[in-house]
């Protein structure tokens, strides 16, 4: 566990860096955790994030990358250079989510 | 702590959906997880890639004791057919595409797909009929090239 100060609210990550608790997610919290992983996040960055957080808010769930690529209007190519090296992951991670609990 | 899986190499060999499944949630399972992956078809397990075979995989009914089903039941007419409906309606519960879609998402996701020389040749089959997110049909050597530095699983 390790907690940081992100705009003037202490944020708890778990010891993989994935927050413990998704609601007090933000948009800077996101940026904060990509300055981490050596990304900047775009227009197209959020848009995959907030579908990711409309889904887990609903079905209780991180969606599978199937749901994220037929879904959040960003395809399965763009979506392996928006988050290079495991979308899954990372995406869910940036989200606030928990690491994805799915195989697909 | 041991060196991570950087790259994996399956071979998927078989054509029933149980024999080609596996091999395709490990493969897109490794793009997700950042491991390269290169999928090599071969034998019935080419019927994955090819065109007007790829959706219409079906459950063996026949010979697979983990069906718990008696032989003479499981050759009836239509029994196959039926649990392969069965078994994508379960699949698609858990977010499984269909071959065709797993297929496309594997390649969108960086992942190299080869059809087995010897396999389109006794089968006699050409690179038309193929799916077209098929990279390359390629000999056992090349395959063996295209797997430098991976780790290679036979299904």
């Amino acid at each position: 566990m390790t907690q940081k100060e992100i705009n003037g609210q202490m944020i708890t990550f778990d010891d993989e860096g994935f927050m413990t608790d998704p609601g007090v997610w933000s948009e800077d919290v996101a940026r904060t955790i990509a300055v981490e992983l050596d990304m900047e996040l775009t227009d197209r960055h959020f848009q995959v994030l907030q579908f990711m957080r409309q889904h887990f808010e609903a079905n209780g769930e991180a969606p599978s990358l199937r749901k994220i690529k037929n879904d959040s209007g960003v395809g399965t190519k763009e979506l392996y250079k928006l988050f290079p090296k495991g979308p899954a992951k990372k995406a869910a991670r940036l989200a606030g989510l928990g690491k994805p609990q799915g195989c697909i | 702590m041991s060196e991570p899986i950087e790259k994996v190499s399956i071979i998927i060999s078989r054509g029933s959906l149980d024999g080609i499944y596996p091999g395709l949630i490990m493969g897109n399972g490794a793009l997700m997880e950042g491991i390269d992956a290169t999928l090599f078809f071969t034998f019935f397990g080419l019927e994955a890639i090819v065109k007007k075979k790829m959706d219409k995989i079906k459950v063996a009914t026949v010979g697979n004791p983990g069906m718990h089903m008696p032989t003479l039941l499981g050759g009836l007419p239509g029994m196959s057919a039926f649990a392969t409906k069965m078994m994508k309606k379960e699949m698609e519960k858990i977010d499984i595409p269909p071959v065709a879609e797993f297929i496309e998402m594997i390649h969108d996701g960086g992942g190299g797909i080869y059809a087995c020389k010897a396999a389109m040749d006794m089968f006699h089959y050409q690179p038309a009929d193929l799916s077209d997110h098929v990279d390359e049909v390629l000999t056992v050597g090349g395959f063996y090239e295209k797997s430098a530095g991976a780790q290679i699983i036979f299904t």
